[in-house]
């Protein structure tokens, strides 16, 4: 059989959204698939060497709160200064509790796994991003090297 | 309960972790020999019996104890 592959676009940089691509990727490495990820926009923030993700319940009103908040508490409250620190905070320690795997952890386990990294050239230039800010071992291309493994994939998400 | 070569306690993690640890012990195992695996998450019930379908390793037992759950998986 052949070794399936895996394609997936990672756009966004918040702590929630950066585990579907890790998990994703390093699950499919596991079961042998060959794995690429580019990361477009604000899926760049996964790259970075010093990963300070935060995840923000301003205007998500599908994230569950400790003691119900999400229920009774104004929406407009967790746009408050030092709101999206103690929330980032919180979510970090109620994964260490249970068990969850840090997205540095992850990430690792996709290196491990010889997942390819790709990072949009486009953006990373858009932003001023440097490449000392990124981890070592991703490449830097653009959409068309995306195809020439999505092309080929047998799954391919967007995230 | 079948005999085993290596095991590993996966309790307390959570998906995809018992997975890919298990995998890594797996990897460093020779063909025949068996993984034990003790695990915690109620998902990887599921997630075992998949990672080996898909594997070609094989599931010789998949069992639950006081909320806790055994997995034996022999290497191809």
């Amino acid at each position: 059989m052949a070794e399936k592959k895996l394609a997936l676009i990672a756009t966004k940089g918040t702590l929630d959204w950066a585990y579907p691509p890790f998990i994703l990727a390093s699950t499919a490495a596991a079961l042998g698939y060959e794995v690429q990820i580019f990361f477009t926009f604000y899926g760049l923030q996964l790259l970075k060497k010093d990963l300070n993700l935060k995840v923000s319940p301003l205007g998500n009103p599908g994230m569950p709160m400790p003691m119900g908040m999400d229920t009774w508490m104004p929406n407009i409250v967790t746009a408050l200064p030092g709101m999206e620190a103690m929330m980032s905070a919180m979510m970090k320690s109620k994964m260490k509790s249970k068990g969850v795997a840090s997205v540095a952890e992850l990430r690792d386990l996709c290196l491990e796994a010889e997942v390819k990294l790709i990072a949009c050239q486009m953006t990373v230039d858009l932003f001023d991003m440097q490449p000392a800010e990124f981890i070592d071992g991703i490449d830097y291309a653009g959409a068309a090297t995306f195809f020439e493994f999505a092309g080929e994939s047998d799954v391919n998400l967007f995230i | 309960m079948p005999d085993f070569t290596e095991k590993f306690d996966a309790t307390g993690l959570n998906c995809p972790l018992p997975i890919l640890r298990s995998k890594k012990v797996l990897s460093s195992m020779n063909s025949g020999e068996v993984l034990y695996v003790i695990a915690t998450d109620a998902g990887s019930v599921k997630d075992f019996d998949s990672f080996c379908k898909q594997t070609g390793n094989e599931l010789l037992e998949s069992t639950e104890a006081d909320g806790q759950y055994h997995y034996y998986i022999k290497k191809t």
